[in-house]
C-alpha cells in the first residue's frame, strides 16, 4: 500500500522570514504528518537552488530582501516550472506581491515579479494598512467547498490589483487587504493563493491549510480530521476582535482610502 | 548661544517647563492615573521644545540603545557611572525611553551629575543630535513590534546617518550584529564588543549591498562578499573559572564579570556597559564591580512569591529575547508559564510566536497564559507540546504549580511579553 509523500518547501527564510510567516510552512507539515502522511519541511535559502516540492510558502519580508527574492526566483526559474507542473503555492503579504506581475520596490519603481498569479501591486497613497482583517471568502473559491471566513493580521504599504487571469479570494469585513477600492483581499488561480495576511495564516485557518494539503498530496488521500479545539478556540477570539474593530469603524464613519 | 559652565543655568522658558514637568507627575502619581513620567515630560516639551538639549547641557550623558536589553544594559551602566566622581547619576529607570521620559528623568533628578539614558531605537538619532552623548551603547537590532516601528535596516541606517555627524560620541557597538555595525560604521570613534547574536534571521541580508551575510559559527564572525564585514573586536567575553565569564580587553587585560543577575547575555550586556563607562572615565574593572550589586532590573529576575508560589519572572519582548531565556531556562523540569498579550506597548500582532523556538520547551510542564494565551496555545500545539491554557496570570501560576516536578529555587518561572509581565508585577 503506497501513500502520498508530500514536501513542503517554505521559499528563501533569509529573504522573506519577517511576520512569522514560516509558520505556514511548520502548520502544513504536521497536518500532514499527524495524518499519518509521510511529509518532509524543506526551509530553502536563497543561496541554493529551489528544491522541487509539492506546495511552496512565501512569506513577508522588507523592501530590498523582497527584490532580491523575486530576482533570485526568476532567475532560478523552478517556482513557475513547479506550478505549471501542478505545485501548489501559498504566498502572503511580500510573497503575494512577489508572485505576481510587478511589485513597488522601497523607492515606489516598479519590479517585475515571478508572474504565476495575475495581480499586480502598486504603492498606496496612504498611510500602511496596520491590523486585524476578517474577511468573507468569495465563491466561487479555489476549492470545491467555501472556505470559512478569513482572519489574519495585515501590514503592508501596497495596493493590489487582481487581473483577469485571476479571482479574488474573499471580501474585507474588517480592514484593507488589497485596498485597491473593491474590498477585495488576496487572489487566486489554480493552486496559487495569495493573500496579504499573517497570523500565520493557515494557524489561523487550518481550512486553508487543508485545503493547501489536499493538493500537495493528491486527490487520492482522505485528509481525516484532526482535533482542531485550539485552532477553533482562537478563531472564535480573533473573528470577536474583529468584528468588534470592523463595528467601531462603522461607528467612527468611513475611512478614505 | 548661551555658554554655560559648572552648574548649568537653565532660562526662565525652560525654569517654567522643569516645573511644569515636576508638577504633572506629581499630580499624575497622586491621582495613581500612572508612574508620572511620560505625561510630565510632554509638558515640560510642549513648554519648551528645545528642554531636553537643555536640561542635559553640560552633563556627561550615555545612551543605551538596540532591541533587546536596553533597560538592563542602562541600569548597569548607571550602577558603574555611580561609582565614579562624577555626582549622582539621573537615569530613565522606568523604562520610558523616548524623550518625554528622558526630560521627565532629568527634570526629577540632581542638576548635575551623568545621565544614562535608555533610549528607543527610532529616537536615537534624533537625540544623538539634540543632546551629543559622550557615549552610546548599541546592542543589536531584531524585529520587535512589527506592526509599528520601521524596519530594522532602515532603522541602521538613521543610526548611521547620525553618528557620522557626532565627532564627540564614542560609540560602544556589538561587532557580532551587522545591522549594529552598520549602524556605528561612521562613527567617529567606536569601541566594538563581541557581545554575541542568539537570533540571526534578521540579520543576513547584508545593510551594505544587500547581499548575503555568511556567519562563521566557529569564531563569530561574519561577511558578505561585498566585503562587508565584522570589524576587529576590541573587547570579548571568555570562559572563566567556575563557569563564570570573563571579559578580554584590547590592552591584555582579563576582567571577571561576575553579576547578580543571571545569563549569558547579561554578561555581554554588562560587558558593554564598561566599555562606556570607561570611555566616560570609570575604568571597566571598576565599573564591573559596581554592576555585580544590581540584582533586579526592574523587577525582571525577581522571585516573588505569588499565591505561596515562588515564582521567578522574566521579559522577553521579541524572538531575539525569547531565545535567550529559553535558553536560561533550558535544562531543569521547572514548570514555565508563558503570558502573552498585543497591546500596543507589545505590537499588535503576535506573529512574531512561530518566530520562537518554543519547541525547547517540550517535556516540561507548560502553562499559556495572558490575552493573547489562545494564539500562544496555537502555536505550542504545533510546536508538540503539551500545555494548559489559563487565561488569568495568577491562576496560571497556581496552575503550573500544582504539576509534580520541582526543583530547588524558583518553584515557577514565569516569562512574559511586556505589558503582561507588567501586570504580574504590578499585580503581586
Amino acid at each position: 500500500m503506497s501513500r502520498a509523500t508530500c514536501t513542503v518547501a517554505v521559499v528563501y527564510p533569509d529573504l522573506l522570514g519577517t511576520y512569522g510567516d514560516g509558520g505556514n510552512g511548520l502548520v502544513l507539515a504536521r497536518r500532514a504528518a499527524w495524518r499519518g502522511i509521510p511529509v518532509e519541511l524543506v526551509e530553502a535559502s536563497s543561496s541554493g537552488p529551489l528544491p522541487r516540492a509539492d506546495v511552496y510558502c512565501l512569506g513577508g519580508g522588507e523592501d530590498g530582501p523582497q527584490v532580491r527574492a523575486a530576482e533570485a526566483l526568476r532567475a532560478d526559474g523552478t517556482l513557475a516550472r513547479a506550478v505549471g507542473e501542478g505545485a501548489a503555492v501559498l504566498a502572503v503579504c511580500a510573497g503575494y506581491q512577489i508572485v505576481g506581475r510587478s511589485f513597488p520596490d522601497a523607492q515606489g519603481a516598479a519590479r517585475e515579479g515571478v508572474g504565476i498569479l495575475d495581480v499586480t501591486t502598486v504603492k498606496g497613497p496612504g498611510p500602511r494598512a496596520v491590523g486585524e482583517v476578517l474577511a468573507d471568502p468569495l465563491a466561487p473559491g479555489p476549492g470545491p467547498d467555501p472556505l470559512p471566513v478569513l482572519t489574519g493580521f495585515e501590514n503592508h504599504a501596497g495596493v493590489t490589483t487582481v487581473g483577469p487571469g485571476a479571482v479574488p479570494l474573499a471580501r474585507v469585513v474588517a480592514g484593507v487587504g488589497n485596498g485597491n477600492g473593491d474590498r477585495s483581499e488576496g487572489a487566486w488561480a489554480g493552486r496559487v493563493v495569495g493573500t496579504y495576511l499573517h497570523g500565520p495564516v493557515l494557524a489561523r485557518n487550518p481550512g486553508l491549510a487543508d485545503l493547501l494539503l489536499g493538493w500537495a498530496v493528491g486527490p487520492g488521500v482522505r485528509l481525516a480530521p484532526l482535533d482542531d479545539r485550539a485552532e477553533l478556540a482562537l478563531r472564535a477570539d480573533r473573528l470577536g476582535a474583529g468584528r468588534a474593530g470592523a463595528g467601531r469603524r462603522l461607528a467612527r464613519g468611513r475611512r478614505a482610502g | 548661544m548661551t555658554i554655560t559652565s559648572g552648574a548649568t543655568r537653565l532660562g526662565a522658558r525652560a525654569r517654567v517647563a522643569v516645573g511644569a514637568t515636576r508638577a504633572v507627575n506629581a499630580v499624575s502619581r497622586q491621582l495613581r492615573l500612572g508612574s508620572g513620567t511620560v505625561i510630565g515630560g510632554r509638558a515640560g516639551l510642549a513648554l519648551d521644545p528645545g528642554l531636553l538639549g537643555r536640561l542635559a547641557a553640560g552633563r556627561t550623558v550615555a545612551m543605551v540603545s538596540g532591541t533587546n536589553g536596553k533597560t538592563t544594559t542602562t541600569r548597569l551602566l548607571a550602577a558603574a557611572l555611580a561609582a565614579g566622581d562624577a555626582g549622582p547619576v539621573v537615569t530613565n529607570s522606568t523604562g520610558s525611553n523616548m524623550p518625554a521620559g528622558h526630560v521627565a528623568a532629568l527634570a526629577a533628578g540632581a542638576r548635575q551629575g551623568p545621565a544614562v539614558l535608555e533610549v528607543d531605537e527610532g529616537y536615537l538619532p534624533g537625540l544623538v543630535r539634540s543632546v551629543g552623548p559622550g557615549a552610546v551603547v548599541l546592542l543589536n537590532l531584531s524585529r520587535d513590534q512589527l506592526d509599528r516601528t520601521s524596519e530594522v535596516r532602515r532603522v541602521a541606517g538613521r543610526w548611521r546617518a547620525a553618528l557620522g555627524d557626532a565627532p564627540a560620541t564614542t560609540v560602544v557597538a556589538n561587532a557580532d550584529d551587522p545591522l549594529v555595525a552598520w549602524g556605528a560604521g561612521t562613527a567617529h570613534r567606536v569601541v566594538w564588543v563581541a557581545a554575541g547574536l542568539g537570533w540571526r534571521l534578521d540579520a543576513v541580508g547584508c545593510p551594505a549591498c544587500e547581499g548575503t551575510i555568511t556567519f562563521d559559527d566557529v569564531d563569530g564572525g561574519w561577511s558578505c562578499s561585498c566585503g562587508f564585514a565584522r570589524p576587529a573586536v576590541d573587547v570579548s567575553l571568555v570562559a572563566g573559572a567556575d563557569g563564570e565569564v570573563d571579559s578580554r580587553w584590547a590592552d591584555g587585560r582579563l576582567l571577571p564579570v561576575v553579576l547578580g543577575i543571571p545569563g549569558r547575555f547579561n554578561r555581554a550586556n554588562a560587558v558593554m556597559a564598561a566599555a562606556a563607562a570607561e570611555a566616560l572615565g570609570v575604568p571597566a574593572g571598576r565599573a564591573l564591580l559596581a554592576m555585580s550589586t544590581v540584582d533586579e532590573v526592574a523587577g525582571r529576575f525577581t522571585t516573588p512569591v505569588i499565591h505561596g508560589v515562588s515564582t521567578r519572572l522574566m521579559l522577553a519582548k521579541n524572538p531575539a529575547g525569547w531565545v535567550e531565556l529559553l535558553g536560561l531556562v533550558r535544562g531543569d523540569g521547572t514548570p514555565v508559564v508563558v503570558g502573552i498579550n498585543a497591546r500596543v506597548a507589545d505590537g499588535r500582532d503576535p506573529s512574531w510566536l512561530w518566530d520562537v523556538p518554543f519547541e525547547e520547551l517540550r517535556g516540561r510542564p507548560v502553562v499559556a497564559t495572558g490575552e493573547r494565551c489562545l494564539d500562544l496555545s496555537v502555536r505550542l500545539r504545533y510546536a508538540e507540546v503539551a500545555h494548559e491554557t489559563v487565561r488569568d496570570p495568577f491562576d496560571a501560576v497556581r496552575c503550573a504549580a500544582a504539576a509534580p516536578a520541582r526543583h530547588g529555587g524558583a518553584a515557577v518561572e514565569f516569562i512574559g511579553n511586556y505589558t503582561a509581565f507588567h501586570d504580574l508585577l504590578g499585580r503581586r
